[in-house]
């Protein structure tokens, strides 16, 4: 039993989601989502989008509204803070959410 | 060899010479006293299109060794040399090149740290580094730096590990001595590519060096993958098997150039010596005059040179060592507030072995203070005088110093 059989000789990985682990438990706070304000909601279209741009761990789906994959969120908070709408927002771990994601 | 041609040559000009002969694809390197001619040499004959290389012009020696480092990682054959400060400016990316398991070969002319500046000659800025997980070799003349240039290549490759160079500064790297130039025919039968352990390819990416914890992980596809710790452990193992690797390479290139340098360490009048004189770098081939003339006058000295100094030949330094009535250390360089590296080294590989010697420190030649041979014999003369006293451990001998 051990890590011998991967084969590896160096720190190495492909490319695929999850590859540096469940980073969601790095997070101390986690965007809740205010669907009622969301310009995509509001418009039914595929509009805006900025948090699915921004994210910088690919951890938002596009769509209507984007959703959030917290498995692997780090909670850094670049989608809220681009959020034109202030649709998302913080919410410290363990307190009550306002919204889901 | 009958193709090889002999000529005058200095160490930088060896050094270069070698990287020529290995058919160096990238170079990358920032000027710095000792080594420039190095690369100033290397730039040359890319210019002049005798060496078909890319010769990457960078504003810092971080910058250097990150080209370096990149460029081994697309699987190019690369080469760069610096000296004192431009290693200390490495220093991130000497622990990145090791930890990733990169083939860097990089000449050290080694020069004193500042400060204060200097620019002349000891060992403190590669001894600096010797922990960084590199494959550290020390050259006492110029036909070595040529010949364990090329050698290097060959470890860098089969080992996948980076490999410094060493040869003193002006000692070596501005004096000029005759250097047989190997045939390119021979280099190239002795130095075949080897095959990196993960060539980046953007039709088939991968992560190289992603962050990598504490703990084992599986990976996507549940493969338990190393933690940080594991990792090391395999480093050093290989680096462990450098000790094996070294002497091999050198014995494989004698059989093709007529010439090796001891593989690990090299001995001189040790066969019966009672005081064993240890150093590595120019010092020892010193040492060894020192010692032929100390027999004249009753004293039966030897020298252990250190060729390797990464990984540390401590199975060869016992068994030279063992009952030595003396071993007397010379460092170019300091371990401030403990002793010199070398020093520090063989104590530990003495410790619990019957019949080891007693231990002699002595430090020398820092930021190119001169050492004569006569120097040399009087820090010996004292030293054996002070054991055959009984004296067991005493401060280090700092040679020539006039404070």
């Amino acid at each position: 039993m051990g890590t011998r059989d991967c084969g590896h000789e160096i720190s190495m990985s492909t490319p695929s989601p999850g590859e540096a682990g469940d980073t969601g438990d790095w997070r101390t706070a986690r965007p809740t989502l205010r669907a009622d304000l969301c310009l995509a909601v509001r418009q039914n279209d595929l509009a805006c989008q900025l948090c699915w741009v921004y994210c910088p761990d690919v951890c938002v789906a596009r769509g209507i509204p984007p959703t959030m994959d917290l498995r692997y969120c780090k909670g850094c908070g670049i989608c809220a803070e681009v959020c034109p709408v202030d649709a998302l927002r913080m919410v410290p771990e363990g307190s009550p959410s306002e919204g889901e994601p | 060899m009958s193709d090889a041609l002999t000529v005058v040559m200095t160490g930088n000009e060896a050094a270069a010479t070698a990287a020529r002969l290995a058919r160096v694809q990238v170079i990358a390197a920032y000027p710095i006293t000792p080594q420039s001619p190095v690369v100033e040499t290397l730039s040359k004959w890319v210019e002049d299109g005798e060496l078909e290389a890319e010769m990457v012009r960078v504003e810092s020696e971080h910058s250097a060794l990150t080209v370096c480092i990149a460029a081994a990682s697309v699987g190019a054959r690369v080469f760069t040399a610096t000296s004192a400060n431009g290693l200390a400016y490495m220093n991130e990316q000497i622990w990145w090149a090791a930890g990733a398991r990169v083939p860097v070969v990089m000449a050290c002319a080694n020069r004193a740290m500042a400060a204060p500046w200097n620019v002349l000659n000891d060992q403190q800025d590669s001894m600096s580094v010797r922990d960084a997980g590199w494959i550290q070799l020390y050259c006492k003349d110029n036909q070595e730096i040529l010949d364990t240039t090329l050698q290097a290549f060959r470890l860098a490759e089969s080992l996948h590990l980076p490999v410094l160079v060493c040869y003193d500064g002006f000692l070596l790297s501005h004096t000029v001595m005759p250097v047989e130039i190997p045939s390119e025919a021979a280099v190239d039968e002795l130095l075949p590519r080897g095959q990196p352990l993960q060539v980046l390819d953007p039709l088939d990416p991968r992560n190289v060096g992603p962050v990598t914890l504490a703990d084992p992980r599986p990976d996507p596809g549940g493969v338990l993958c190393h933690g940080y710790m594991e990792l090391r452990a395999l480093h050093h193992r290989a680096l462990a098997s450098a000790l094996t690797a070294i002497p091999e390479v050198d014995n494989a290139f004698g059989r093709v150039l007529g010439r090796t340098f001891g593989g690990l360490s090299y001995g001189h009048l040790l066969e019966d010596a009672e005081v064993v004189l240890v150093a590595a770098g120019s010092l020892s081939l010193e040492l060894g005059a020192v010692a032929e003339s100390l027999r004249g006058e009753g004293i039966r000295a030897g020298v252990l040179g250190l060729r390797a100094y990464r990984p540390f030949p401590r199975d060869e330094v016992r068994t030279a060592l063992r009952r030595r009535q003396l071993c007397l250390v010379f460092d170019k360089a300091m371990s401030y507030g403990h002793e010199g590296p070398i020093c520090s080294d063989v104590r530990g590989a003495l410790g619990g072995v019957p019949g080891a010697p007693v231990v002699y420190g002595a430090v020398a030649g820092l930021g190119g203070r001169d050492v004569t041979p006569g120097q040399l014999a009087d820090t010996v003369r004292r030293a054996v005088a002070d054991v055959r006293a009984g004296v067991r451990d005493r401060p280090e001998e700092w040679v020539n110093l006039r404070l």
